[in-house]
């Protein structure tokens, strides 16, 4: 039977899968990942900071993004983001952003959700007593986040951290629903155009597969050297 | 130096931790505070640098009023120095560092500057080779220690102390007490919540002792050893002097 298969379509393919696939999964991840925690941090503060409102406006966003399905965000939004940005320039028309930026947009926003919890965990795991010497030393309370807490918060929450940014690793193939060529939208394109749905997919899955299992072993690798320093 | 007046504190509507707390310390003056647990002495001593909000009464802190909202309370709390129960160095920073964060960050010190400061402190408090190493490579006293010379690094007029000895071993309580005893000696203004009663008939010149938020005694250190005349005093001394 698996002579039927004709794997050298997937080293044919090479170039494109990894030049053009690969390194857009890779980009949009890694930007989506920065984006997120900043966004994420600040949600975080908001929600800690001891203003109802403000805290009540980050949980309710937090809520809102954790409800909705991916896919549907990002389809969601790759149709708004352009009346968005009408509504927003006042523009004559909607505005084209593009599909790499709207899902950019909407992985930031989706991410950060997430990674606001993490940091917030991680904020919460510093005991008080470290804001309240950096606060009796004189330092005020941006200074003794960004000094004593937030170094602090980030080295306790780097591996889930990590570990959610495999998971957004895994998670980018989705913007399949733009048809945007990511790795596996590249992957599937080939197979359509070849018809070798197979080969293609078993390769894509044991791309994917691979990389996320030496991310999360060089995570744990990690976690074992940071738990040393402390 | 440091004045309060009337000062009253609750937790929540209705569990009021201190009740019109009056008193005062002097421009080099050592006092000592003690009482059982939960007496309200820690948040006395936290209400001082406004680490803790007081809802009555007022306090003056080199005569600059503490509670007072225009009051700008990171340049105020830059001038007292605290040391806590448990030290609270900064885990991430490596001793040295440790010393110099807020010389640079609050009083803008060179970090050359900083640095010379705060070695000059570390080898008075006998630290000075452990400056590259992480407060989790060094004894509990050795960090409380650290914990004094990082204080001391920003030139205090005055030196609040909560519990400083309560969360080590016995055998480390006395390297922390002699630097504790030196700087009273240099005339340094103290207000020290403690136990040890060694501490306060050595140097201390008066003892505060509170009971269920109130100031129940507050005498010159002779008196209140000599004959408190509270029995609630009396009681706290016998069960701790006892052993």
């Amino acid at each position: 039977m698996l002579g039927s298969f004709d794997f050298d379509v997937i080293r044919r393919s090479l170039p494109y899968l990894f030049v053009d696939g690969m390194t857009f999964t890779l980009t949009l991840t890694a930007l989506s990942a920065l984006g997120g925690l900043v966004f994420g941090t600040l949600i975080a503060l908001m929600r800690l900071s001891g203003f109802k409102l403000l805290g009540r406006i980050a949980g309710l966003y937090v809520d809102f993004m954790r409800s909705l399905p991916l896919v549907l965000v990002i389809f969601w939004f790759y149709f708004l983001v352009p009346y968005i940005g009408q509504w927003l320039t006042g523009a004559s028309r909607p505005i084209s952003v593009g599909a790499f930026a709207s899902s950019l947009i909407t992985f930031i926003m989706f991410e950060a959700a997430y990674f606001s919890e993490i940091m917030r965990a991680g904020i919460q795991s510093i005991s008080r007593g470290q804001p309240a010497a950096a606060s009796a030393l004189g330092l005020t309370y941006a200074q003794s986040m960004r000094y004593v807490v937030l170094p602090q918060a980030f080295r306790n929450m780097l591996p889930v951290l990590l570990t959610q940014t495999i998971v957004l690793f895994q998670d980018t193939s989705l913007v399949y629903v733009l048809s945007i060529p990511d790795f596996l939208g590249a992957a599937s394109k080939v197979a359509q155009r070849d018809g070798r749905l197979v080969e293609m997919y078993l390769f894509a899955a044991v791309v994917y597969f691979t990389i996320s299992c030496l991310a999360s072993f060089g995570v744990r690798r990690l976690q074992a050297r940071i738990a040393i320093v402390r | 130096m440091i004045e309060l007046r009337h000062v009253n504190k609750w937790y929540g509507p209705t569990f009021q931790v201190l009740k019109d707390c009056t008193t005062s310390v002097a421009k080099g003056e050592v006092v000592v505070v003690c009482g059982p647990s939960g007496s309200g002495k820690s948040t006395l001593i936290k209400c001082v640098n406004a680490l803790e909000p007081i809802q009555g009464g007022e306090i003056i802190l080199d005569g600059i009023k503490v509670n007072d909202p225009k009051t700008d309370l990171p340049k105020l709390r830059a001038r007292v120095g605290m040391v806590f129960q448990h030290f609270e160095l900064f885990p991430h920073l490596r001793i040295v560092d440790n010393l110099c964060l807020a010389q640079e960050k609050v009083l803008g010190r060179k970090h050359d500057e900083a640095v010379a400061k705060g070695m000059k402190l570390l080898d008075r408090v006998g630290l000075k080779e452990h400056a590259k190493k992480y407060p989790a490579e060094l004894s509990g006293g050795q960090q409380q220690r650290v914990a004094i010379a990082r204080a001391l690094a920003m030139d205090p007029v005055a030196m609040l102390f909560d519990e400083p000895t309560s969360a080590l071993d016995p055998e480390m309580i006395s390297e922390v007490l002699d630097v504790m005893v030196d700087l009273a000696r240099e005339g340094m203004t103290m207000m020290v919540v403690t136990h040890e009663m060694g501490f306060a008939s050595k140097v201390a010149h008066r003892v505060i002792f509170m009971d269920q938020g109130e100031i129940v005694e507050d005498a010159l250190k002779a008196d209140f050893f000599g004959k408190p005349r509270s029995d609630r005093a009396q009681k706290f001394l016998s069960k701790i002097l006892q052993h």
